[in-house]
């Protein structure tokens, strides 16, 4: 049979696709037969990254998630740097993780965590652009019969320069897709970009001023249900009973339904009925096993891991106990973080229709492969008879990743109601008792100085929570989670930015019955608060200032000693403050190296004003400076509600704080000013999203202990009372 | 039955008065705009103008409005999304992931109606919807650009 490349419709492109089978990288090879499949919606699909339009519109392929930190825009200008098109016509799709499945994953991971868009692709998106790029050089070349070295390429128009004839990337683009890629290609010198690097605005930002940007939650699709639900709000609990004949006369109320073993969902022609008929619904749980547990249970457990002989070893160097006991002066502290819930402000939610042979979904995720493997499940159909459509995020800070079990309960509602797509909308107190929460931790520091105020020894035990253990054990090495020793370890993305001759850090893992998930910046929240407030305080025990005594241990760890000392700089640290008092953290994290100065005043009633936080990163290669400051920004707000109210206590089992009354978010009256400092050293790819919320909290907190004396070592500062003693 | 005029056009619904503004938006005219988050009035996802008024729709019931009352939702703040607040936002790249912005502009935009030129404590105390992205100071540096944009100013 005779195989041509031929324009198909996106339609066509959809469905054939799905069947195409593996390999296809450059797109579909289609019977000539299909001919009649042309019409004048046509996609040209230069490679699986770009599709370019008769109209020299550039589409590019995004696999990951956009939920606001730009990666959408980063990417995009990743592919369209090596393309060399006009920036100007730059429009972007996802592929579906069908799509993906069905072509042997050429798009790549569609993971959104762990500040991994861009430094996780950066390479096969702009080989992606790249080969695009040669083979529409290769299309305009052949049709004017000269050798491709003489066509020179640029915004989109392809010139041939001994003759100066020119054309476009859409003229040549049905012919390109034809064309069999180069088998390599190279890459350009990062000296040569000229779209990487720029602070380009956000491709996505027009219908998010209008009210026309579509989110999970704003779907609609014809005949479609609204669904609420409500969960066991006891860990480990169970649905009983319920009595549907009592919500059943409620207008618009369609269905009552069990969904799994601990949550019943009310089905009604609009959402608020749906809300309405749950609250009316008499539901009995069983609470399960987990009814007594509760922060002081918690607590007491944790404490128990700080005494415990045993633990895994995440960093280690020479002999910790024999320099402590050497040492000339020691000190000690204990420190802890509570649970966070992410609270983003879209509640979960997702819209869902399922037949016999087919099952749908449509919702807002950071990592569509894994809600296409969650929607299989629940429909009890192969993953070749599913498909996910991601929707951009009302937010996503971990919550939407790892954990799909708003898809599972919308697939498995939609089951019981065969061929009506239903959305399913979690309430704000759903989402708070059934989060997948900011684990807890606590640990017990231990340093050691000699005559010369040195840093001879540093203990520091980790008693607490492992993610790992609890969504990803397969992660696990040897029963350790190393991650949970993030910005400490001794090499890698999350290193420790000193060098203590003496050093033994471990983890005493306890896991209580609360569900743990990755929360923005993940285990880098306390650590960095633990590791750089204590060395604050050794810094004060030493009689040193914080920023030398930092210095003296930050020889081997240049990159790290620069972003600190940006900020001391800029924030002009032991020069006269205005009134204001200062606090430094530094940390290297998801491959970034980060600092932060903090500016505060505490007033006479002990109200905490932050005024400015200088912060500094280097991402090793920045590709959009601007939205890097607004995640650097962004990322602080996140850390810093966190640290002035953020906790998630547990009473019976349950999660006390139900919506913001109880688990306040920053406003902007109590926004700091924040100055960044970009600063690419190049020569790698770190993360973006995450590594500044480390340094914020500690930042701020040291600059507390500078304005009152006062070490704050148990989180939120909403318990603590700053007035003076 | 409610009556209500939004963005200029009456619309009749057969709902509970008890149903909250937000609800009749969204599920009666489709009006996706406007965001449910917290459902009791504290974060501003929801905020519409009643009469040029910034209010909560989320907990006001619509059996307690009129249809002499003019509430305007996002989608009828301006057009072809030209108001000066949505012109600055877009200038400065304001929005994050977005689901807040609708409601931040349209409680900026009220303020703007009644303070065409509010001081940073002026936005401290009149704006306080939360953004969990974080975009606040580029929501303090886009009113103040609005600000300059009423005044015949350019981005």
């Amino acid at each position: 049979m005779a195989i041509e490349r031929v324009k198909i419709t996106r339609r066509d492109f959809l469905i054939a696709s799905a069947t195409a089978g593996a390999g296809l990288s450059l797109g579909l090879y289609l019977p000539l037969g299909n001919r009649q499949a042309q019409a004048a919606d046509t996609i040209q699909e230069v490679n699986a990254w770009v599709v370019i339009e008769p109209d020299d519109t550039v589409i590019i392929r995004i696999a990951r998630s956009e939920m606001g930190q730009g990666t959408l825009t980063g990417l995009a200008q990743l592919v369209a740097e090596e393309l060399e098109c006009d920036w100007s016509k730059v429009k972007t799709e996802y592929p579906t993780p069908g799509q993906n499945l069905a072509r042997n994953r050429v798009w790549g991971s569609f993971s959104t965590g762990g500040s991994q868009g861009i430094r996780g692709s950066h390479q096969y998106v702009r080989e992606g652009g790249a080969l695009a790029r040669e083979m529409l050089r290769e299309a305009a070349a052949e049709a004017w019969d000269v050798p491709a070295e003489e066509c020179t390429v640029s915004a989109s128009v392809i010139t041939h320069r001994p003759t100066g004839r020119a054309t476009t990337y859409g003229k040549v683009a049905a012919a390109a897709a034809r064309l069999v890629p180069p088998l390599e290609v190279e890459l350009k010198d990062p000296k040569d970009w000229k779209l990487i690097g720029r602070p380009v605005k956000r491709l996505d930002t027009r219908d998010k001023l209008t009210g026309k940007q579509v989110f999970g939650a704003d779907l609609q699709l014809p005949g479609m249900l609204n669904a609420t639900i409500k969960a066991c709000p006891v860990f480990g609990g169970a649905l009983v009973t319920f009595d549907a004949d009592a919500v059943r006369e409620i207008p618009g109320v369609r269905a009552v339904v069990r969904v799994g073993d601990d949550a019943v969902a009310v089905v009604a022609e609009t959402w608020w009925q749906a809300k309405k008929a749950l609250d009316a619904l008499p539901v009995t749980w069983d609470e399960g096993p987990n009814v007594g547990v509760s922060s002081e249970s918690i607590a007491q457990m944790l404490d128990e891991g700080i005494a415990a002989d045993e633990a895994f070893i995440g960093n280690q160097a020479g002999d910790v106990e024999a320099a402590l006991a050497g040492a000339a002066k020691t000190v000690e502290a204990v420190y802890s973080y509570p649970y966070q819930n992410h609270a983003t402000m879209e509640p979960m939610n997702a819209t869902a229709r399922w037949t016999a042979d087919r099952c749908e979904v449509w919702c807002p995720t950071q990592n569509g492969e894994a809600a296409l493997a969650a929607t299989a499940e629940a429909a009890g159909l192969p993953a070749s008879q599913c498909e996910v459509y991601k929707i951009h995020l009302g937010g996503g800070f971990g919550r939407r990743g790892a954990f799909h079990d708003f898809v599972r309960q919308a697939v498995t509602i939609a089951k019981q109601l065969p061929g009506t797509p239903v959305k399913l909308l979690w309430t704000r107190e759903e989402d708070m008792l059934h989060g997948a929460y900011h684990p807890i931790t606590r640990a017990k520091l231990v340093g050691g100085l000699d005559e010369n105020g040195d840093l001879v020894g540093l203990r520091i035990r980790i008693s607490g929570q492992s993610i790992l253990s609890a969504v990803m054990p397969g992660r696990l090495s040897n029963g350790a989670d190393l991650l949970t020793f993030q910005g400490l370890l001794p090499e890698g993305d999350h290193a420790i930015s000193y060098t203590v001759p003496n050093l033994l850090i471990d983890h005493a893992m306890r896991n209580p019955p609360i569900r743990p998930g990755f929360w923005r910046g993940v285990n880098i929240n306390q650590n960095a608060i633990y590791m750089e407030c204590f060395l604050d305080e050794l810094a004060h025990a030493a009689g040193s200032d914080p920023l030398a005594f930092r210095r003296k241990l930050m020889a081997e760890h240049p990159r790290s000693l620069a972003v600190l000392n940006a900020v001391a700089e800029k924030a002009g640290w032991g020069q006269e403050s205005g009134g204001m008092h200062r606090g430094l953290a530094v940390c290297m994290a998801f491959g970034s190296y980060v600092a932060a100065c903090a500016e505060v005043t505490v007033d006479a009633g002990g109200k905490l004003k932050i005024h400015r936080i200088v912060a500094a990163t280097d991402p090793g290669y920045a590709v959009n400076p601007q939205q890097i400051e607004a995640q650097v920004a962004g990322s602080f707000v996140f850390g810093l509600s966190a640290m002035l109210w953020g906790e998630c206590t547990i009473q019976g089992g349950r999660v006390q704080q139900e919506n913001f009354d109880t688990y306040p978010s920053m406003r902007i009256a109590e926004m700091p000013h924040v100055a960044t400092i970009v600063m690419p050293s190049g020569g790698f790819w770190g993360g973006v999203g995450e590594p500044t919320i480390a340094v914020a909290a500690p930042a701020v907190l040291n600059a507390v202990f500078a304005a009152t004396g006062t070490r704050i070592r148990d989180l939120p500062l909403k318990n603590i009372d700053l007035r003076a003693a | 039955m409610a009556k209500l005029t939004v963005n200029g056009q009456p619309a009749d619904f057969e709902v509970d008065g008890e149903t909250p503004l937000l609800w009749v938006l969204r599920d009666e005219l489709g009006l996706m705009g406007t965001k449910y988050s917290c459902g009791i009035g504290l974060c501003g996802a929801c905020t519409v103008h009643v009469d040029g008024q910034a209010i909560r729709s989320c907990v006001v019931p619509v059996g307690s409005l009129t249809e002499a009352q003019k509430i305007i939702t996002i989608e009828g703040l301006s057009p072809d999304g030209s108001h000066p607040l949505q012109q600055a936002w877009a200038e400065l790249d304001v929005p994050q992931c977005g689901y807040c912005q609708p409601g931040m502009i349209m409680a900026a935009a009220a303020m703007l109606n009644e303070n065409p030129s509010p001081t940073d404590a002026d936005i401290d105390s009149t704006l306080t919807n939360i953004c969990r992205c974080g975009t606040f100071n580029r929501v303090r540096s886009g009113i103040h650009l609005a600000t300059r944009l009423n005044k015949g100013g350019r981005p």
